[in-house]
């Protein structure tokens, strides 16, 4: 046997929060290994510190801690768990970074612990730049040019070789933070500055630019005796200059010859052994001159990665499953394809239809950040699509990426494809809109092709291959053709669908509805195919159902006689709708396979656990649209349809469907409406007696004007049907609501503004609770540790609620359950409460998933999701054995992640959501619960040190006790002189501190200079809310932890006092929920 | 239609190859087939002088889902369908070639044929079943060179190896020249006594089209090479000959192996070499390594997919062989190892001598 029997416990580290950079794909290749190496019978044992994550589910790994994923806190685990090795591979640069972290200090050593996948020597050889290049050249491949530096000196003699642009890489950094592309000597040593700052060892290369170059990646698996295998190529449609995870990415790669194609193949095999990768897979990115093919190798992750689960997706192969089997000693040819499961998995997967990645962006939520592309990433998610050609997989691909276009089309507004009125007139402007990469740019290039620009000139303007503008000039060419067609045919028709055009595009080419051409089409009987993704070109039968659509000849996809249902998924990850609806969504899957039905999965997210081709019965890998979701339902004739699962996604298709003749399990289409429709809400909790803020509808801003007038400013305004707080804000005055209406219209042009009396001041509750029509079980109530006006999503939350009376607890029970029995709900529904002097108010009613399912299921230990799919299928609460209120073993604390050292933007949270993320804390006390989110989420608590302390009048009152316990922490306390004077009265002395302006040294120089431990900081009042913008931001670029709400500074001093004083533990959720079902222990 | 659009016919086959189809089209080894490739994007890097197998496509016709109307390459010099025109090959595209690709999955490869659109379907069927069945034919001394001609070695000349060319691609004997060989080239009907009578340092056994069994008087001149212990090495249709020579038998496998992406196991080092494959017949496996009629022979290399014979070696003589395409192009270079081992198998046997 080659399984290595000499291990017995592996410890695999989890990625952390979602940030920008680091998204659900490590979930997915973590609980695939976690899977694969529980098949073979080892004790697995898990940290990672994202409740959202399915891999964290108790169900999943032997023992599970929802933990900081830093070396002190790991080791903590090694202690308890004593494993054999520890498998650093899968969880992105968080898990290698620490490995090494324990490698270096000793720990490894000490406990006898091996890295399994990856050993230390190849991580860093591979993530040392100096070493890597080092490697390049033993083995003769050449990388840009260029060099280390550690000074702005050493910088400035290197850019005299490499010349401009070049290219700036801080070392050990995470999706290129910190780098850029500097034009000429300013930005270069601004680069340079902020490069060296974000690297952890003050370390930078400069490169030799690139910029125009074709960008290619292979994905590349290696067994323990060398047999190596590339699983994907992937050839950017952007090219260099774009960080790939920015890129739009198409595989295979579609304009290399094969001598070529084979030298980078050569090339790559030679790079893993150089680098030494034992047993697993890494991602290897080359950049190739379009001039004369000269290749040069750009880096190597000795690791899964995003790039690798969107290979695994878009072949088949599921690279992570393999790395760790091969990890624990399998040989490649020893593993089955788990597609065909007849043939082995020592072979190249062949594709037989093109994948194209789009990236999915957020500027929206960030306006005042440049969108413009380079190599660091900025883009929050992903959406991969899958066609016969590389026209329709381009056309399906914006279809999932969800920005209001239903193909490739251009927006009737230029500002809506990023560019000026006058850009849009002429050729030279709309050129030099196309030299500027921003996520307008595909659109942009339509409208160039539009206005008859040469392929030529555009491919100067932008260096995108020649082959890829063809191919969107042939789009635009049969668009033209049909537009002009005198009549349409059948075959004109078909032959449009081949092409990938939806019906919506179709219909708008000749002034029709989209009913119109759905009634004609079907009326021809001109319906999809479904074809295979198979990893083998059609050369095997395939056992795995993993299907895409296309219009061809014949079509594989078989339904079966059993009893289906489909589960909706949530598209590309964005802000306010990421990986927590897809651990709903696999939930749903599991328990429903459970119960017996026939499972089939619609997602288009290639990061996610749910588009596993392991995970459902039937998998098709299609667009979350009205048009491909109602095919696949009329090819597979479900029982019914799960839209409550997958965010507003599939919760928006859901009357369509409904009325398309769809069965819509759990609560009805209706139901979801009474709780959306302001009018129609109000009359609910009318009827129920809940207390709302006042509050009215403006479809105009006349009217806007008058309901504010009405209520009183403050107001919370916001577009209805939106998630995550899209442009939603706090109004104080007259003026900035007329600003704001004219947004918001645009945000969300069919759908009025709700406005809000905004409770300034309030505590805020969320419930998540589950209904089956008769019986309602409350999951949890969280309590925001933030104030009212910080988005729920933002606002870290503590579970069981800490702060507030029984009765107002008892009060948002009552509520709770009768909303859900009230809106007869069926499956899941969350209600958001504020709480003010005493007084409950509802804020929102949603019938369906959260975003905080998954922390209460892995608080309480009940499956939430699990639960709600089984009810939804016909089940009920009493029969299925849940508490009405399940306890939490301990206290729960949920933070949000920011991407905040990526984007230069305000600090400040609000009600419009940001964050990418979330962790969790989970311990005894509420202090060191939210240490250990802290921590997770990144944000280090200093234990001493100078504090610098700076707050607005009304806050000044409630600092100052605060500011006391720091001080008898041992805080040295600087403050401003405003916030000196208040405590001072209080009799608490403090130094004075300057604020910018008033001297030197000031706050910007303490931060600046690095002797700031801490910066205590509220804004001063509305108008002064973007004074200290500057002060924040220096905060977050020099690593000086921040604090911007008193409640936050509250619970932070609580955190610090259980650092002192507690003993650091951790805990597996698993020895959590146990202690539940045992009598009460003394300690 | 793409290319001559004329009346074509051949057996069709289909090959997944994502990249290569230049070289695909102008592997002898094709000859009378229509083949299809499986990947439906082809065309885009177009067509260049320097990754030609032969000097022209051997195809019978070629089925694609998609030709691309353009192409992209530095070193590209005309495009597929310019190439395939000039060269008189009939080519279809818009043909759903995954549908056709599981089709000749279950029942087979088949004959076939590309027609003109104003053709009636029953005349061309009628056509189609007068061609002849792959089995029983000789296409191999068809494709073969009439007059022989030499390769040059690079650098210094060590050796001197005879190629006997049944379809040979250009990269068997670039190869064998870059490692210090000067390479004659000889026509499949070359004379048997005249190769016995001034024997090489080596015998290279090219690969070709068609059915092993209907190809004569090779087997003669390898075993008698063989048993002065001159070393030999073939290559597809050369590796079903040379086993032959020693006794094994071919038969024709229902769809062929076509691509570059078959995993083959070398058994002697139990390692995995991704593999370009292009052949319609196998030699017969036995039980363990042995090969039945061929005590001779040893199985060293199988195919992971479906268990075939990917290659033998003698026992006792300096004879390998696979049945693979170790030259690659298309495909990888893992199995250039054995160009190697052909060189070495010459230094000990001039070291012997």
């Amino acid at each position: 046997m080659p399984r290595r029997d000499d291990l017995e416990t592996i410890l695999i580290l989890g990625s952390g929060p979602i940030v920008i950079g680091q998204a659900c794909e490590f979930d997915y290749s973590g609980t695939q290994a976690v899977r694969a190496l529980q098949e073979e019978g080892y004790r697995v044992v898990l940290v990672n510190s994202n409740p959202a994550t399915i891999m964290t589910d108790p169900d999943l790994a032997d023992r599970t801690y929802i933990e900081p994923i830093t070396a002190e806190w790991v080791e903590k685990v090694i202690e308890r768990e004593k494993p054999d090795a520890l498998l650093p591979t899968m969880g992105g640069q968080t898990a290698l970074n620490v490995a090494m972290d324990l490698f270096r200090s000793g720990v490894l050593e000490k406990h006898g612990i091996e890295l399994i996948g990856a050993n230390e020597r190849s991580i860093e050889m591979a993530e040392d730049r100096e070493q890597f290049t080092e490697a390049m050249n033993r083995i003769g491949l050449k990388v840009p040019h260029g060099g280390f530096v550690r000074t702005l000196d050493e910088a400035m003699s290197i850019v005299e070789e490499v010349g401009y642009p070049a290219i700036v890489r801080p070392s050990y950094t995470l999706g290129g933070t910190g780098g850029g592309i500097a034009y000429n000597r300013k930005e270069y040593k601004a680069q340079i500055q902020k490069g060296l700052d974000a690297s952890p060892i003050t370390e930078v290369l400069v490169d030799r630019s690139v910029i125009g170059w074709k960008e290619y990646e292979l994905e590349v698996v290696r067994d323990g005796i060398d047999n190596v295998i590339i699983v994907c190529s992937i050839e950017n449609f952007d090219p260099m200059g774009v960080h790939t995870g920015d890129s739009i990415t198409v595989a295979p790669a579609q304009t290399l010859t094969d001598v070529e194609y084979q030298e980078m193949r050569d090339a790559a095999i030679e790079i893993i052994r150089e680098i030494g990768v034992e047993a697993g897979g890494c991602n290897i990115q080359f950049a190739v001159n379009p001039e004369d093919g000269e290749m040069l190798v750009v880096e190597m992750n000795p690791r899964v990665s995003r790039s690798s689960a969107l290979a695994s997706k878009a072949t088949g192969f599921p690279i992570a499953r393999v790395g760790a089997k091969l990890a624990v000693g399998y040989h490649l040819y020893e593993l089955p394809n788990d597609i065909t499961k007849t043939t082995p998995a020592s072979f190249e997967p062949v594709l037989d239809y093109v994948v194209v990645k789009l990236p999915r962006f957020a500027f929206e939520k960030f306006p005042e950040v440049d969108d413009t592309l380079g190599v660091q990433m900025k883009s929050v998610g992903e959406t991969m699509a899958i066609g016969r050609t590389f026209r329709s997989a381009w056309q399906k691909g914006f279809r999932g990426l969800e920005v209001g276009r239903h193909g490739w089309v251009t927006s009737e507004r230029p500002e809506d494809d990023g560019l000026q009125e006058e850009e849009v007139e002429g050729m030279q402007p709309l050129l030099a809109a196309l030299r500027r990469p921003t996520p307008h740019r595909p659109f942009q290039l339509k409208r160039a092709l539009e206005a008859d620009i040469a392929v030529e000139e555009i491919f100067d303007a932008t260096m995108i291959d020649p082959w890829f503008l063809d191919q969107l000039e042939q789009i635009l060419m049969w668009e033209r053709r049909y537009a002009d067609a005198s009549e349409v045919t059948p075959e004109l028709l078909r032959y449009m669908k081949r092409e990938g055009f939806a019906d919506r595009q179709l219909a708008e080419l000749r002034g029709e509805t989209e009913a119109e051409v759905r009634a004609r089409r079907w009326d021809w009987d001109i319906r999809p195919t479904y074809n295979v993704v198979d990893t083998c070109a059609g050369e095997f039968p395939a056992a795995t159902p993993y299907y895409y659509s296309s219009y061809e000849d014949e079509s594989e996809s078989e339904p079966s006689d059993r009893s289906k249902i489909i589960i909706l998924g949530s598209g590309p990850n964005r802000i306010g709708q990421g990986i927590e609806f897809d651990y709903c969504c696999v939930q749903a899957v599991l328990a429903l396979k459970e119960a017996g039905f026939e499972t089939i999965m619609i997602n288009s997210n290639p990061e996610t656990v749910s588009t596993d081709f392991d995970v459902s019965d039937k998998l098709y890998f299609e667009p979350l649209t009205l048009e491909d979701v109602a095919e696949i339902i009329h090819l597979e004739q479900p029982e019914g349809v799960i839209v409550q699962l997958g965010g507003q996604t599939p919760l928006k298709l859901a009357r369509a469907l409904e009325d398309l003749g769809a069965k819509i399990l759990g609560t009805s289409v209706d139901a979801i409406d009474r709780a959306e429709d302001r009018d129609r809400f109000d009359e609910v909790c009318q009827k129920i007696g809940a207390r709302t803020p006042d509050n009215g509808i403006a479809r105009s801003e006349d009217e806007a004007r008058a309901v504010a007038a009405d209520i009183g400013f403050p107001v919370l305004v916001r577009p209805s049907y939106v998630l995550g707080g899209r442009a939603m804000r706090i109004i104080y005055d007259e003026p900035a609501l007329e600003r704001y209406f004219e947004e918001a219209v645009r945000a969300s042009p069919d759908h009025p503004v709700l406005i809000d009396s905004f409770l300034e001041d309030a505590f805020e509750a969320d419930v998540d609770a589950i209904c089956d029509g008769t019986d309602v079980v409350i999951g949890g109530i969280m309590q925001h540790i933030e104030n009212a006006g910080v988005h729920s999503g933002d606002s870290a939350c503590v579970l069981p609620p800490y702060l507030l009376a029984p009765e107002a607890l008892d009060e948002i029970r009552d509520l709770t359950r009768k909303f859900a029995l009230e809106l007869q709900v069926v499956g899941l529904i969350n209600v958001q409460y504020a709480i003010k002097d005493g007084a409950v108010y509802v804020l929102e009613v949603n019938p369906r998933a959260s975003r905080t399912v998954p922390f209460v299921s892995k608080a309480t230990g009940v499956p939430l999701a699990r639960l709600a799919a089984r009810v939804m299928a016909g089940e009920k609460l009493a029969d299925l054995d849940v508490p009405e209120e399940p306890p939490v073993p301990g206290v729960a604390v949920k933070e949000a992640a920011f991407p905040f050292n990526r984007f230069d933007v305000d600090t400040l949270l609000g009600p419009e959501m940001r964050s990418t993320g979330e962790v969790m804390g989970f311990d005894d006390s509420f202090g060191m619960a939210f240490a250990k989110a802290q921590l997770s989420a990144g944000n280090r608590l200093p234990e001493a040190g100078q504090l610098i302390v700076t707050v607005n009048e009304q806050d000044r009152q409630t600092v100052t006790p605060l500011i006391r316990r720091f001080q008898d922490l041992g805080f040295e306390i600087l403050a401003t002189r405003g916030t000196q004077g208040s405590m001072q009265a209080l009799g608490l002395s403090s130094r004075l501190v300057y604020k910018v302006g008033e001297g030197r040294p000031n706050i910007e120089d303490h931060i600046v200079t690095g002797d700031i431990a801490l910066l205590i900081n509220t804004p001063l009042g509305k108008k002064s809310r973007f004074d200290d913008y500057a002060m924040r931001r220096a905060a977050i670029t020099h690593g000086v932890p921040y604090l911007t709400t008193m409640s936050a500074t509250s619970a932070a001093c609580d955190a610090l006092i259980a650092l002192r004083s507690r003993e650091r533990e951790v805990c597996s959720i698993q020895e959590r929920i146990e202690s539940l079902a045992e009598p009460v222990s003394s300690d | 239609m793409i290319g001559a659009g004329k009346l074509t016919f051949g057996e069709v086959v289909f090959n997944t190859c994502m990249s290569g189809y230049q070289e695909v089209l102008t592997d002898p080894s094709y000859t009378g087939q229509l083949v299809t490739m499986t990947y439906p994007l082809i065309g885009n890097y177009g067509v260049n002088s320097n990754d030609c197998e032969s000097p022209r496509p051997q195809v019978s016709g070629f089925v694609v889902r998609e030709a691309s109307r353009t192409y992209s390459s530095w070193r590209a010099e005309s495009s597929l369908d310019e190439y395939l025109r000039n060269s008189g090959i009939t080519g279809i595209a818009d043909v759903d070639t995954r549908a056709l690709t599981r089709h000749i999955r279950a029942h087979g490869a088949m004959r076939g044929a590309i027609a003109p659109v104003e053709m009636l379907q029953a005349d061309v069927l009628s056509k189609v079943l007068d061609q002849p069945l792959m089995e029983g034919l000789d296409l191999a001394c068809g494709v073969s060179v009439n007059e022989p001609y030499e390769v040059p070695a690079i650098g210094d000349e060590q050796f001197h190896v005879l190629a006997y060319d049944f379809g040979v691609k250009a990269h068997s004997p670039k190869l064998l020249a870059e490692r210090g060989c000067r390479v004659t080239v000889i026509p499949a009907e070359t004379s048997v006594d005249d190769i016995l009578n001034d024997p090489p340092d080596g015998l290279f056994v090219s690969n070709g089209p068609g059915d092993p069994a209907a190809v004569r008087g090779a087997e003669r001149a390898i075993l008698g090479l063989a048993e002065s212990d001159v070393p030999i090495f073939g290559i597809c249709l050369g590796h079903q000959l040379i086993s032959r020579a020693f006794g094994a038998s071919t038969f024709k496998l229902p769809f062929g192996h076509h691509g570059g992406n078959h995993p083959v196991k070398y058994l002697d080092r139990q390692t995995v070499e991704i593999t370009s494959q292009n052949h319609g017949f196998a030699v017969r496996g036995g039980e363990g390594d042995k090969i039945p009629g061929a005590p001779g022979l040893r199985l060293t290399h199988v195919n992971l997919y479906d268990g075939t014979v990917e290659g033998v070696e003698h026992q006792e003589l300096p004879v390998l062989s696979v049945q693979y395409h170790p030259e690659a192009a298309p495909g990888p270079h893992d199995s250039r190892y054995l160009f190697d081992r052909f060189i070495e198998l010459m230094r000990e046997r001039s070291r012997q001598k």
